[in-house]
C-alpha cells in the first residue's frame, strides 16, 4: 500500500516549505528517521525524515517547488507497485487536504461567556457627513433627540460652538413658551407602522435644507409685512422692455432689481444677525430661490443694485438654468444679502418664506392676479401682486419692514424709476 | 563487542530502533542494580517508562509534521534517564516542578500519556484542559508543579516550595529541574542563596543538554561547569552522567536524603543530550551529525537494555512485550487525543480567577 | 472604631490575619528585625517568630517566586517589596508565574498571595523610586490590585486581599503610612474587593480618584465648594476588578468626569475608565472626559521640577472647571 508523503509542520509559523533538494532518489529503500530531501521553511532549511519503511516511488515534489503545508511531496511504497491511479487521483484533488482531521466539536455553547458587561448600542442613525457636523456634547445630542428639537435649532455656547446641556435646556424653555401646553406636544409624534410610508434617504441638498432653515426657524423670531402691489405698470414697461431687449426680463427680473434699490435705500434690511452684533452689508446681493427637481437652491445675483435689467435678467436665467443642471459652484451660492421667493408661476397668491439665513429677510412674491378695481366711481379690470416680507426680528422691527415694502411697491408700481 | 539488537517492527510508525551498538560499559560497569537499592522489577519497569517518553515524543513529533500540534514543542528524546532516574529516587508526595521540556518529566511522574498528548491537540481533556500546551504541562494529583515557560522562572517557585514543605514540618523534598540555560538567570542564584541561607528541602537538577537553544554551555557560561555555581553558596553538589539511568538514580537519591533528612539542597548538573532540536523548528545548524551520533552511541534507553539483557533481568521475548506495550499505550493516547473535545468556547473565561462571577471586562 | 495610622492599620490587618490562619505569613526586606522600612510590620517577628515573618535577601525576583511556589501548595504569603518600584524586578515572577498558573495548568493550582507594599511617588526620589505601578498590573488578567486610600479601607482591603484565593497586589503609599483616620476594631471587618466608594457625594461634578489621589481631590471639592461646585468622589479602591458600575453611574448623574490618577499619563488607569465610561455612558456626556496625572516623563528630582510633575491641586480644579464650562 503506497504512503503519501506529505508537506509536515516544520515551524510554529511555516505556510508552505521549499524543496530544496531530494536525498533520496526514485528506487531507493528509505527507513524510518531516513532523511529523505531538505526543506527549507520561513525560518530554516530543515531535514525531511521518514516516518514510515518503503521504497521511494516517485519524487513528486520538484526542487525549488514551494510545497503548501500537506501538499504532496512523494510517494513511499512496495517495490513495482502501480501508482499511475493513486497519482491520477492526487493531481485531481489540486488542494492539500487539511491537515488534521477535524476534531469532534465541543458541546454547543451558545454563549461563549456571560458578556462580560454591557455592549454599546450602536446608532442606527445616518451619520451626518463631515461638513454638516454640528458639535454638540452626547448628552445634548441624547437631550435635543428626546425633546425633538433639531440641533440645527439650537445655538451652542461651548468650546468652537459646541451644544451643551445649558443650550439644549435654553432651547426648551423657548419652546416651551412658544408651545401653549394645551397644545399636543411634539415631542410626541404619531407612531406610524412601519409598512405605511416609504423611507426616502436623505439627499445632501435635503440635509442642508433641513439644517438651515430649521435653525433659521428656531433661531431668528419671524414676523410677516404683506402689501400689494398694483402689477400693471410693471408688466406694460415689461412689454415694452422686451419688445426693445435681446434678452427677455421678467417679472422677477424687475423685483430683484427694486428689491436692490429698496435695499440700497434701506441698509438696515440689508443685514445680518450674527449673536454679538447686526451686520450691515456693504453690497447687496440677493439670492432668488430657484425650484429644482430635488428640492431649491439659491443662487446670488451679486451687485444686483448696479446692474441694469437686462443683465440681471440674462444673469438669473443662466444661474437658473444652471441650478436646474446642477452645474452650480459654492461661490455662486453664497454671499447672499437678501433673498427672493416666487410662486407666482404655481398659481400662489401669497406666502410666507422662512429667511434663508444669515439674510434678515426674505420676501415672498404671489401670482398676478387679474382683480376688480375701483377707480372713482368705475370698476376696471386691474392687475395685482401681493409680496409678504418675512423678518427677523433681532434685525428688523415692524416699521423698518413696513418702510422697506413702501419703497419696494413704489419702484414696483413706477418701473421707469429703476431705470433712472 | 558491540551487539545489536532490534526492537522494533516495520509497521510502526515513525518509532526509532533502540540498537544496543553501544559500550558495554556503561550501565552497570562497577556495580549492579541491587547495589544501589532497585530492585529487579523497578529496573524493568524503569526501562518501561523512559521508552514510554521516547515513544511519545516520536508519536508528538510527527503529529506535529501533520499540524495536529500547535506552537512549540521541545522535545526530550535523548534525556530519559534523568527524568526516570530522578523520579526512582523520590516518592510521590515529593514535588517535581520543571521548565518547558516537561514531557518526558509529567510522563514520569504519571501523568498518562493520554492526558498529555491531549494536551498536545489542545484539548479539554489534555492534563491542563487544553490552556497550557507542550510547555505547560500540570498535574496536581501527581504534585507536578509544572512546565513553566520562562527560562529560570520555576527555580524560585520550587524553592518556594521547599520553603513551604519546611514551614509544615514536613519530610517531602521538592525537584526543581531547569535546563542549562537557566544557570545564567539571576533568580537562579537568588534561589540558590535562600535555599541555603534556610536550608531548604530542595534538589536542583541541571538538565546540561550542552546546548541552550542553539547557544553551547561554553559560549554561554564563564565556567562551564555548572555545578560549581553551588560552591558560592556552600551548598552540596555533584556532576552525573544523564545517559546512565543508575547514575541519575543513584546521584539524586543521596541529594534528595540529604533534603529529607537534614534540609540542605543540592544542586546537580546531569549531563545529558537531547538528539533533537531546540525546538521543532531548530535546524540544528550549531552541532555536528558526528556529535549526535556519538551520543545516540550513548542512548540510555539501549544502555539499559543492554544491561538488561546481560544480566537476565528480561529475554527478547519480554523486550518485544514492552514494545508492544508502549506501542499500545501510545497510539490509544494518541486517538484519545484525537477523539476528545475541544475546550468549550465558556472555558476560556474560566481558572482566570478562583472567582466565579469575576466582573471581565469588554 | 479607634484613630490609628495607616502604617497600624496594615500591620493590624496583618496580625489579625496571621492569628486566625496560620497558613499565612510575612516575607520580604527588612520586615523582621529591622521592623519595617516604614515601621509597617513593626513588633511582628517578636510576635509571630521568624518562620512567620520573615527577612531576605534583596532577591525581589527570588522570594517572590518562593512566595508564589509557597502559594501553590497551600501556604498563604503575604510578600512585603520595600515599595513596588522593586518589584519591577520580579514582574516576570508576578506576570507570568503568580497570574499565569491559574489559568495554564486548568484550574488545578492557584496562587492565594498578596504582594504588598508602597507605590508611586513619595518626595523627591527621582524616576527610580517615584512609579505608580497599578495600572501596569492590572493591565494582565489573573491579578488582582488594591489601592487603599484610608486607614479604615487599608484595613479591610488587605485582609480580604490575605483571604482572597488568587494573587492580590496591595498598593500602599510612603506618604499615607503616617496618615491617621478612623478603623474599625471588628477582626471581621472586611471590604470586599471590586467595590468603589462615593468618598464625597455631589451634583455637579464626578471626580475618580483613588490611594493619594483621593485626598488630593477632596482638597479640590473643598475648594471648589466655595464656588457652588458639587463634586462627587469616586474612590474605586480596587482597581481590578474595577467598579465600573458606580462610577457610570455617578457619571449619569452630573454628566461630567474628571479623573486623577498618579500613573502616567500613557495607558494609565484614567485611560481604562475613560475607555468604560464613554462606551457605558456616552449619551450622559456633557462634557470630554479630562485627566489629570504626571507628566509623560520620568519623575524628575529637582523640587520645582517635581513638584511641577505630581498631579496638583491647580490641575484639578482646573480640570474640574472645564467640565463644567467654567
Amino acid at each position: 500500500m503506497a504512503i503519501v508523503i506529505r508537506m509536515p509542520k516544520m515551524s510554529d509559523t511555516m505556510e508552505e516549505g521549499v524543496l530544496v533538494s531530494w536525498l533520496k532518489q526514485e528506487g531507493e529503500r528509505v527507513e524510518p528517521g531516513d532523511v529523505i530531501a531538505e526543506v527549507e521553511t520561513d525560518k530554516a532549511t530543515m531535514e525531511l525524515e521518514a516516518y514510515d519503511s518503503g521504497v521511494l516511488l516517485k519524487q513528486v515534489a520538484k526542487p525549488g517547488q514551494a510545497i503548501p503545508l500537506g501538499g504532496v511531496i512523494a510517494i513511499l511504497g512496495e517495490p513495482g507497485e502501480d501508482i499511475s491511479s493513486l497519482l491520477a487521483e492526487l493531481e485531481g484533488a489540486s488542494e492539500p487536504t487539511p491537515a488534521a482531521t477535524p476534531a469532534p466539536t465541543s458541546p454547543p455553547e451558545s454563549a461563549p461567556h456571560p458578556a462580560p458587561g454591557p455592549v454599546a448600542e450602536p446608532d442606527g442613525r445616518p451619520s451626518t457627513s463631515q461638513t454638516e457636523r454640528i458639535k454638540a456634547s452626547p448628552l445634548a445630542r441624547r437631550m435635543a433627540r428626546e425633546a425633538g428639537i433639531p440641533l440645527e435649532a439650537i445655538v451652542g455656547t461651548g468650546p468652537e460652538g459646541r451644544i451643551i446641556k445649558r443650550d439644549v435646556e435654553a432651547a426648551l424653555a423657548r419652546v416651551r413658551e412658544l408651545v401653549p401646553p394645551q397644545l399636543p406636544r411634539p415631542e410626541t409624534p404619531v407612531l406610524l407602522e412601519e409598512e405605511a410610508y416609504e423611507a426616502i434617504p436623505l439627499t445632501p441638498m435635503r440635509k442642508t435644507i433641513a439644517r438651515r432653515l430649521s435653525q433659521s426657524m428656531f433661531s431668528a423670531p419671524h414676523f410677516y409685512l404683506s402689501i400689494e402691489v398694483d402689477a400693471h405698470p410693471l408688466l406694460e414697461a415689461r412689454q415694452r422692455l422686451n419688445a426693445l431687449s435681446e434678452v427677455r426680463i421678467s417679472v422677477n427680473d424687475f423685483i430683484t432689481k427694486a428689491c436692490a434699490l429698496a435695499l440700497r435705500r434701506h441698509p438696515e434690511i440689508n443685514a445680518s444677525w450674527a449673536e454679538t452684533e447686526i451686520r450691515r452689508h456693504r453690497e447687496v446681493h440677493i439670492a432668488i430661490a430657484v425650484a429644482v427637481e430635488e428640492g431649491l437652491v439659491t443662487p446670488v445675483i451679486r451687485h444686483a443694485d448696479r446692474k441694469g435689467l437686462a443683465q440681471i435678467a440674462r444673469e438669473a436665467q443662466e444661474l437658473a438654468e444652471r441650478a436646474r443642471n446642477r452645474k452650480l459652484s459654492p461661490e455662486e451660492l453664497e454671499g447672499s444679502t437678501f433673498t427672493t421667493s416666487n410662486l407666482g408661476m404655481f398659481g400662489i397668491d401669497s406666502f410666507t418664506a422662512i429667511i434663508n439665513p444669515p439674510n434678515a429677510c426674505i420676501l415672498a412674491i404671489g401670482a398676478i392676479r387679474d382683480v376688480p378695481v375701483v377707480e372713482g366711481d368705475q370698476i376696471r379690470p386691474g392687475k395685482r401682486m401681493r409680496l409678504t416680507l418675512s423678518c427677523d426680528h433681532r434685525v428688523v422691527d415692524g416699521a423698518m419692514g413696513a418702510r422697506f415694502l413702501a419703497t419696494l411697491k413704489g419702484l414696483l408700481e413706477n418701473p421707469l424709476a429703476m431705470l433712472l | 563487542m558491540a551487539q545489536k539488537t532490534t526492537a522494533r517492527t516495520n509497521d510502526t510508525p515513525g518509532a526509532s530502533q533502540i540498537t544496543s551498538e553501544v559500550s558495554p560499559s556503561l550501565v552497570g560497569a562497577t556495580y549492579s542494580h541491587r547495589d544501589i537499592g532497585l530492585s529487579d522489577d523497578q529496573v524493568r519497569a524503569m526501562y518501561r517508562l523512559m521508552l514510554l517518553q521516547r515513544r511519545f515524543e516520536e508519536a508528538a513529533a510527527k503529529a506535529y509534521g501533520e499540524r495536529k500540534i500547535g506552537g512549540f514543542l521541545h522535545l526530550y528524546i535523548g534525556q530519559e534517564a534523568v527524568s526516570t532516574g530522578a523520579e526512582f529516587a523520590i516518592r510521590p508526595d515529593d514535588y517535581v516542578i520543571s521548565a518547558y521540556r516537561d514531557h518526558g518529566i509529567a510522563l514520569a511522574r504519571g501523568v498518562s500519556a493520554r492526558a498529555c498528548m491531549a494536551e498536545l491537540f489542545g484539548k479539554i481533556t489534555g492534563c491542563s484542559r487544553g490552556k497550557g500546551g507542550s510547555m505547560h504541562y500540570f498535574s496536581r494529583e501527581h504534585n507536578f508543579l509544572g512546565g513553566h515557560g520562562i527560562v529560570g522562572g520555576q527555580i524560585p517557585i520550587g524553592t518556594g516550595v521547599a520553603w513551604a514543605i519546611k514551614y509544615r514540618g514536613e519530610d517531602k523534598v521538592c525537584l526543581t529541574f531547569m535546563g542549562d540555560g537557566a544557570v545564567a538567570q539571576g533568580v537562579f542564584h537568588e534561589s540558590l542563596n535562600m535555599a541555603m541561607l534556610w536550608r531548604l528541602p530542595v534538589v536542583y537538577i541541571i538538565e546540561n543538554n550542552e546546548y541552550g537553544m542553539g547557544t553551547a554551555v561554553s559560549r554561554a557560561h564563564a565556567t562551564p561547569d555548572l555545578a560549581r555555581r553551588a560552591l558560592a553558596y556552600g551548598m552540596p553538589n555533584a556532576q552525573i552522567d544523564g545517559m546512565n539511568v543508575f547514575e541519575v538514580y543513584r546521584g539524586v537519591k543521596e541529594a534528595v536524603d540529604r533534603a529529607r533528612r537534614e534540609h540542605i539542597p543540592s544542586l546537580l548538573e546531569i549531563k545529558t543530550y537531547r538528539y533533537r532540536g531546540h525546538s521543532m523548528s531548530d535546524p540544528g545548524t550549531y552541532r555536528t551529525k558526528e556529535e549526535v551520533e556519538a551520543y545516540r552511541k550513548r542512548d540510555p534507553i539501549a544502555n539499559l537494555r543492554y544491561y538488561m539483557l546481560e544480566v537476565g533481568l528480561v529475554t527478547e521475548a519480554d523486550l518485544e512485550e514492552i514494545e508492544r506495550s508502549v506501542r499500545a499505550e501510545i497510539q490509544d493516547a494518541v486517538a484519545f487525543a484525537e477523539s476528545s473535545p475541544l475546550p468549550p468556547e465558556k472555558t476560556l473565561y474560566e481558572d482566570v480567577y478562583t472567582d466565579p462571577d469575576y466582573p471581565f471586562l469588554a | 472604631m479607634a484613630v490609628m495610622e495607616f502604617r497600624e492599620a496594615v500591620r493590624l490587618a496583618m496580625i489579625e490575619e496571621m492569628e486566625r490562619d496560620e497558613r499565612v505569613f510575612l516575607m520580604g526586606e527588612e520586615v523582621g528585625l529591622y521592623d519595617g522600612a516604614y515601621k509597617v510590620s513593626k513588633g511582628m517577628l517578636e510576635r509571630f517568630g521568624p518562620m512567620r515573618v520573615v527577612d531576605t535577601p534583596i532577591s525581589e525576583a527570588g522570594f517572590a517566586g518562593i512566595g508564589i511556589g509557597a502559594a501553590m501548595v497551600g501556604l498563604r504569603p503575604i510578600i512585603e517589596f520595600m515599595t513596588w518600584n522593586f518589584s519591577i524586578v520580579a514582574m516576570d515572577q508576578i506576570v507570568n508565574h503568580a497570574a499565569s498558573i491559574l489559568y495554564m495548568s486548568g484550574g488545578q493550582f492557584n496562587i492565594p498571595i498578596v504582594f504588598r507594599g508602597p507605590n508611586g511617588a513619595a518626595g523627591q526620589l527621582g524616576a527610580t523610586h517615584s512609579r505608580s505601578l497599578e495600572a501596569t498590573y492590572a493591565h494582565w488578567p489573573g491579578l488582582k490590585v488594591v489601592t487603599p486610600a484610608t486607614p479604615a479601607d487599608a484595613k479591610g482591603l488587605l485582609k480580604s486581599a490575605i483571604r482572597d484565593d488568587n494573587p492580590v497586589l496591595v498598593m500602599e503609599s510612603e506618604l499615607m503610612y503616617g496618615m491617621k483616620g478612623e478603623v474599625p476594631e471588628d477582626p471581621e471587618f472586611l471590604i470586599p474587593l471590586g467595590v468603589g466608594e462615593i468618598k464625597r457625594p455631589g451634583k455637579d461634578v464626578t471626580v475618580v480618584a483613588h490611594s493619594k489621589s483621593y485626598h488630593l481631590a477632596e482638597m479640590a471639592a473643598q475648594e471648589l465648594e466655595k464656588d457652588g461646585i458639587e463634586v462627587e468622589i469616586i474612590d474605586p479602591r480596587t482597581i481590578r476588578p474595577l467598579d465600573i458600575e458606580l462610577i457610570v453611574s455617578s457619571v449619569k448623574k452630573t454628566n461630567r468626569l474628571v479623573i486623577v490618577d498618579e500613573c502616567a499619563p500613557f495607558g494609565g488607569v484614567a485611560s481604562e475608565i475613560t475607555y468604560h465610561v464613554q462606551l457605558r455612558a456616552f449619551d450622559y456626556l456633557d462634557a470630554p472626559i479630562v485627566r489629570v496625572t504626571t507628566k509623560d516623563t520620568p519623575a524628575p528630582y529637582a523640587k520645582n521640577l517635581y513638584e511641577y510633575w505630581m498631579p496638583r491641586l491647580d490641575e484639578v480644579i482646573e480640570a474640574i472647571k472645564k467640565v463644567l464650562y467654567r
